[in-house]
């Protein structure tokens, strides 16, 4: 703790406003982990705790029992979910990459729109054509598929201009030099670039994974069977409204812990590459 | 004084269409690796986009065809839908300056903050203000309903109630007065995401030396640094950051639904125009004049991230 002792008073005065602010941040993540262990007579005393007494693993027995008893089995909707996230981040990976990689080291016709009109569509929420996007999927018959669920996540510009980014730093001349000794386009883009790039990769393989993992929206807009939602929608309808309330606070909470942790641990491995690929991230 | 000479604009060249065709022809290469992504960009946004720009000069209910209508959903916007005057616009304006300009601020002032302090430190604080992001909607759903539960069960009922600053408990949720309230401190609290982080990463980036330098010319304290030397280094993170959050702002359009468990919410007093799409599009069956509420809000968007455009992007000519 040597490094502390030279810190100065102002750095101390920002140090605690960053702490009681970290604190309410997290307020909400320390709220569910406590929920998620309550037994059902503190979820349900007053006045109300917000921390756990007597930690329980109940909830999530009674999750996996309301689980059950639903008309679809729980292992459905997680099968659901692990399909269609694997999917789409592998899938969006490999595109976002390739995209990106002839943005920034080829040259062909039309590379400047194009480009620009990925910059442009960073700034329109698919949630604002969500008729028309309905439309299409309709169209393209694969309403209540996996299909249905992955391939409208697989368009990711935010990962193209990323990695377009990351590898616009790694100098031209090593893509150059293999291009001279005879290295194919797909090998430089396999042996070279994508080695380079791996902080991006992993960026936006966390941005795809939340998006995919979390979302309810295709569920409800595109499935219209039930055993074809995922997780998530499961666990909304687990909390639907506020009539089912406190009763099912802690099976709710339960729930929404299994659907976190694969996301923390995810990010809490990759942190550093995301904020390495997140300097590049301007647009210039 | 000395003038320097501004250099004369080269020409552009410009090929002719058999140059064009011959330089594809050599690169075809380039276009088998950006096919996959832009195959599907073109059909499920880019598509959605131009689809809904057509459709909104029509009158459609998805059964018979779409007849075109030339402006009127337009003017039935401007003149006809009381709801969307009364409700949705004072919300979604009220809401989009909460979250947009006040939520961007603060995530630059946390962003400043973070930079501060000493480098061991820095990721814990950037991991505990970004958890709540990747939360997502499904647990903040889960969480905040109960945080601002209505009755006394409610922790923010109950600690106001004990400190005496309310005497019944408050429907934060259902009540009109607060839901659009709630939604703004919820939104805020999950928006500390990918923008977030770009701002914090290029405050780190910005080369120490540029800090020496201004304080050999004079500047004196960390606001004038912040002013003259972090800004102008960092923006073009800053611009990536401002387009991230107005996205998120438009994203976050089912937050009322989620916490009053109720579309529309209670009173319409947490319809945003992202509702008003839905209600239309999905309830009535308006598609035409959904689309058209949909062009309206793009427009919209894209003018406001022009202007961020105007404020933090490089000039065309450099």
């Amino acid at each position: 703790m040597r490094y502390l002792r030279v810190i100065s008073l102002r750095t101390w005065i920002i140090l605690l406003i960053l702490t009681g602010i970290a604190a309410v941040f997290m307020l909400p993540v320390i709220f569910i982990i406590s929920t998620a262990f309550k037994p059902m007579s503190e979820l349900f005393l007053y006045p109300p705790r917000f921390l756990v007494q007597n930690p329980t693993m109940q909830n999530f027995t009674d999750f996996m029992q309301a689980a059950e008893a639903a008309i679809v089995p729980f292992s459905r909707f997680l099968f659901n979910s692990v399909v269609v996230t694997g999917a789409s981040v592998v899938i969006a990976l490999l595109f976002s990459s390739t995209c990106a990689y002839a943005f920034s080291k080829m040259n062909f016709p039309g590379k400047g729109w194009l480009f620009s009109m990925v910059i442009i569509s960073l700034m329109f929420a698919p949630e604002a054509v969500v008729i028309t996007r309905f439309l299409i999927v309709s169209q393209l018959g694969i309403i209540n598929t996996y299909f249905g669920h992955i391939l409208p996540q697989v368009a990711v510009p935010v990962g193209v201009f990323l990695m377009k980014q990351f590898m616009d730093q790694i100098p031209t001349s090593l893509s150059e030099a293999a291009r001279i000794e005879g290295a194919g386009e797909f090998d430089i883009y396999r042996r070279i670039i994508m080695p380079n790039v791996m902080p991006a990769v992993g960026t936006v393989m966390i941005i795809v994974f939340q998006g995919v993992w979390m979302d309810t929206s295709s569920s409800v807009l595109f499935m219209t069977d039930e055993a074809m939602r995922t997780l998530p929608y499961f666990i909304t309808t687990l909390t639907d409204g506020v009539v089912a309330g406190v009763a099912r606070q802690g099976a709710a909470a339960a729930a929404g812990l299994i659907m976190f942790l694969p996301n923390f641990l995810i990010f809490a491995v990759m942190q550093k590459s995301m904020i390495e690929t997140m300097v590049n991230s301007g647009i210039k | 004084m000395i003038r320097i000479a501004r250099k004369p604009k080269p020409e552009k060249y410009r090929p002719t269409l058999g140059e064009t065709w011959i330089e594809m022809r050599k690169n075809k290469l380039a276009y088998i690796f950006i096919a996959p992504f832009m195959v599907c960009f073109v059909i499920f946004i880019v598509l959605p986009v131009l689809s809904a720009t057509v459709l909104s000069f029509t009158q459609f209910d998805s059964i018979s065809r779409p007849q075109f209508i030339g402006l009127r959903n337009f003017m039935d916007i401007l003149t006809r839908d009381l709801l969307l005057m009364t409700h949705v616009i004072p919300n979604t304006f009220i809401f989009a300056v909460a979250v947009g300009p006040i939520g961007y601020a603060l995530q630059f002032i946390l962003a400043w903050l973070i930079n501060c302090v000493p480098k061991r430190l820095k990721v814990i604080y950037t991991m505990a203000i970004y958890l709540p992001s990747i939360a997502g909607g499904v647990l903040i759903s889960v969480v905040f309903t109960v945080f601002f539960s209505g009755d006394r069960l409610g922790h923010l009922n109950r600690l106001l109630l004990n400190l005496g600053m309310i005497v019944e408990p408050i429907a934060w949720t259902t009540d009109r007065d607060y839901l659009l309230l709630v939604m703004i401190i919820v939104t805020i609290w999950g928006s500390m995401g990918v923008g977030f982080l770009s701002l914090f990463a290029g405050m780190q980036n910005v080369d120490e030396q540029l800090y020496e330098a201004g304080r050999i010319d004079g500047i004196r304290n960390a606001f004038q640094e912040l002013i003259h030397i972090t800004i102008p280094q960092m923006k073009p993170q800053m611009l990536f950051s401002a387009v991230m959050s107005i996205v998120g702002a438009l994203r976050a359009g089912q937050i009322g639904v989620q916490l009053s468990g109720q579309n529309p919410t209670p009173e319409y007093a947490g319809q945003l125009w992202q509702n008003h799409i839905e209600d239309f599009g999905f309830q009535r069956f308006e598609l035409g004049y959904a689309t058209a509420l949909s062009f309206v809000l793009l427009l919209f968007t894209y003018a406001i991230t022009r202007l961020c455009f105007r404020f933090l992007g490089a000039k065309e000519d450099e």
